[in-house]
């Protein structure tokens, strides 16, 4: 057994071939979880290297990605919202046409599949703003798992919503009352079940965040959101894109976009932090922006803590990006300089969640309305015949009460 | 077989936590395990977890602890001989004929610092050996640093005279665990349950084969947490363990003073009638 303490890498430019086998990106990543869980976590690294050299795992999550989810999601250019930039021309790549509305449904799937190539029999999920968590129960309901969903209390409260699908779904949502009573808490909780019931139960895992291997697992499963677009791309356009954007909570719609283009140097990738109400601690979540290295989750990554190592409390007006830690390969893209990261303030984001809406009758989630609102800056200062590719990484049905709230409206 | 009692300090304050490491050396435990609160501790069940929420709602802080603990210590660790075969003062093994009692040179026993290494990394591996050295700590547990990861910590921890104290769970594989011992110092922090802290009805049956097979693999004195409360275990660990450890059960007399208004005074006699049953059941040879 060796190791370096973190902190002490040398800056190399981005490479796509991280992590190492003991979960590096760079120095980032890694795992620093209780003795308890490294016997799961060893054996779910080697299973899962056994599955992605196995073809006919593909060929069934390909199938459930195509029949199921509705894949390949689009990748759609919008006409009036380049024309009111008046800069480079906007690609949407719409996650959010996916089966239950979202991105999230890609990582819950090949999980889920995993889960019974692992004969595990039972399935632990954490949610924030209940996005995974449906594509948890989902992809649970399609395989016949049982599922227990851990959501932080305050959550449940702002997304009732995703309560009553999850549970119509058939999964059970057991409340978090400890700390913050949001998705750090709905994480730690879920750890804490996992600890006890790690021989007969998978943990699917909603970002590329947590110990090895799930930021690297993640990323793979999201990265068909990349691959899709970088193709499409080629064939809509006739070359790949001048920018690539997505919003940036934990990070995995942004891991997957960003993952397929790293080696393409010619592609500027950007990440759209959530950027609050303030520069202050509390007031935002812009963890790559404004944090610190640290360990939180089991992952060394930026976070967003005092001077003791303790968790601050974080705010975003989208309850998916409202988490303090980041997957620590953008931590690792973000030292490289491979991607810039942006706070977008909550003002910003519901401008853009409305801009969207009235030009081009799309809806989009408040976590994607950050990645339009950072597109509207940058694409109004490209040349015409540029190109920006948006993830937009979810649907914002979810969020209308919440937007209403904000702006003193009743529904 | 020694006696090891968990308490998280600053619950409710650092005041009552110098008063109970006093109490618990006057009852004659062997160690004190001191917990530091962690705002996200995953290993840790509902009343550690509670009892960190609350010292952390008071605004505690690191450097606070040590300057508590050192004034207890004096900044000498009570921790004695033996440094040299890696092997632990505070817990003899108990099948050692030839271990008597522990020498110590104060009347407080060694104190270990459990810790996140979310704040040891923020502070610093260094800066954080350093100080829980000149506070007087003797060692580290760092529940959630595994091993495959700790050899800047050990090493730092060797050369500042602490032991930073392996874990061994129910779901550590032989191959893991050889790996762990090869390098141990100190103890064997042998985690009864898979699963967080906190009282259990029983200790599972497997548990006496793992300690039976890790005595075969190792000198060292194995000392066994998680889910232990009361004398009677003591009782089906005695022979195959040489401390155990009780957590929870303590933190939660204490937890009375904030969530039953119980008297400082009242709780302190309520730890020190546990501890001393404790203590009675580990000192019996038999």
């Amino acid at each position: 057994m060796s190791s370096s303490a973190p902190g002490a890498a040398v800056v190399e430019a981005a490479s796509a071939q991280v992590p190492d086998a003991a979960g590096r990106f760079g120095e980032f990543g890694r795992r620093f979880v209780p003795e308890t869980l490294m016997h799961a976590l060893e054996q779910l690294t080697d299973e899962y290297a056994r599955a992605e050299a196995d073809a006919e795992f593909h060929y069934e999550l390909d199938d459930l990605f195509k029949h199921y989810v509705g894949r390949p999601s689009p990748l759609y250019f919008a006409k009036r919202l380049t024309e009111k930039c008046g800069g480079a021309r906007i690609y949407l790549k719409r996650e959010d046409l996916n089966h239950t509305g979202a991105h999230k449904i890609n990582n819950a799937l090949g999980q889920a599949l995993l889960t019974v190539r692992m004969k595990k029999g039972r399935v632990i999920a954490e949610t924030g703003a209940g996005q995974h968590g449906v594509a948890t129960a989902t992809a649970c309901a399609h395989f016949g798992l049982p599922c227990v969903v851990y959501m932080g209390e305050e959550d449940i409260r702002r997304q009732k919503l995703n309560v009553f699908i999850m549970q119509t779904i058939g999964a059970e949502v057991r409340p978090v009352t400890s700390g913050s009573k949001t998705l750090r808490d709905a994480i730690n909780e879920a750890m804490r079940d996992w600890m006890a019931s790690v021989d007969d139960t998978h943990y699917i895992i909603g970002s590329v965040v947590g110990p090895h291997p799930f930021p690297m697992m993640v990323r793979n499963f999201q990265s068909v959101i990349g691959r899709e677009a970088r193709q499409q791309c080629l064939d809509q356009v006739g070359r790949l894109p001048d920018e690539v954007i997505a919003c940036v909570g934990g990070g995995s719609n942004s891991a997957g976009m960003f993952y397929p283009f790293v080696e393409d140097r010619s592609v500027e990738l950007s990440g759209a932090e959530p950027g609050g109400r303030g520069t202050r601690p509390g007031e935002h979540a812009s963890t790559l922006s404004y944090g610190v290295k640290g360990v939180l989750h089991g992952s060394y990554s930026y976070v967003l803590q005092d001077a003791d190592g303790q968790t601050q409390d974080v705010h975003s007006v989208s309850a998916g990006l409202d988490y303090p830690g980041v997957g620590p390969e953008h931590s690792y893209w973000k030292d490289t300089g491979r991607v810039r990261y942006n706070p977008v303030t909550d003002a910003e984001a519901l401008e853009a969640f409305h801009a969207l809406a009235r030009l081009e009758g799309i809806l989009p989630a408040l976590e994607s309305s950050h990645a339009i609102a950072l597109a509207l800056k940058t694409a109004g200062r490209r040349k015409p015949g540029d190109v920006v590719v948006v993830c937009l990484s979810g649907r914002g049905d979810k969020d209308v009460y919440e937007v209403a709230r904000v702006e003193g409206l009743s529904i | 077989m020694a006696f090891m009692p968990f308490i998280t300090a600053g619950d409710p304050d650092l005041a009552m936590t110098k008063r109970l490491i006093g109490e618990l050396a006057a009852c004659g435990v062997d160690l004190i395990e001191i917990g530091f609160p962690y705002s996200d501790p995953i290993a840790d069940g509902p009343v550690i977890q509670a009892s960190y929420t609350r010292a952390l709602g008071r605004h505690l802080h690191v450097h606070e602890i040590f300057s508590a603990v050192k004034e207890v210590t004096g900044g000498k660790s009570a921790i004695g001989g033996d440094k040299e075969q890696g092997k632990s003062a505070a817990v003899p093994r108990s099948s050692a004929e030839s271990s008597p009692t522990p020498v110590t040179v104060s009347p407080v026993p060694p104190l270990i610092a459990m810790v996140a290494y979310a704040i040891i990394f923020r502070i610093g591996n260094e800066a954080f050996v350093g100080a829980a050295r000149d506070a007087g700590f003797a060692g580290l547990i760092v529940p959630d640093l595994p091993a495959d990861e700790a050899d800047d910590l050990a090493g730092l921890c060797g050369k500042n005279g602490l032991e930073l104290i392996p874990l061994i769970a129910p779901t550590t594989t032989s191959d893991r665990t050889r790996r762990i011992i090869a390098t141990a110092r100190g103890f064997i922090y042998c985690i009864a349950v898979a699963g967080t802290t906190g009282v259990r009805d029983q200790l599972p049956p497997e548990l006496s084969q793992q300690l039976q097979w890790l005595k075969s693999q190792t000198e060292l004195p194995l000392a066994v947490g998680f889910g232990i409360n009361r004398p009677a275990q003591v009782d089906e660990l005695r022979g195959l363990a040489d401390g155990v450890i009780v957590g929870s059960a303590i933190v939660k007399q204490v937890a009375a003073i904030s969530t039953d208004g119980l008297a400082p005074d009242q709780s302190l006699a309520n730890v020190a009638t546990l501890a001393r049953a404790m203590v009675a059941a580990t000192h019996r040879t038999k």
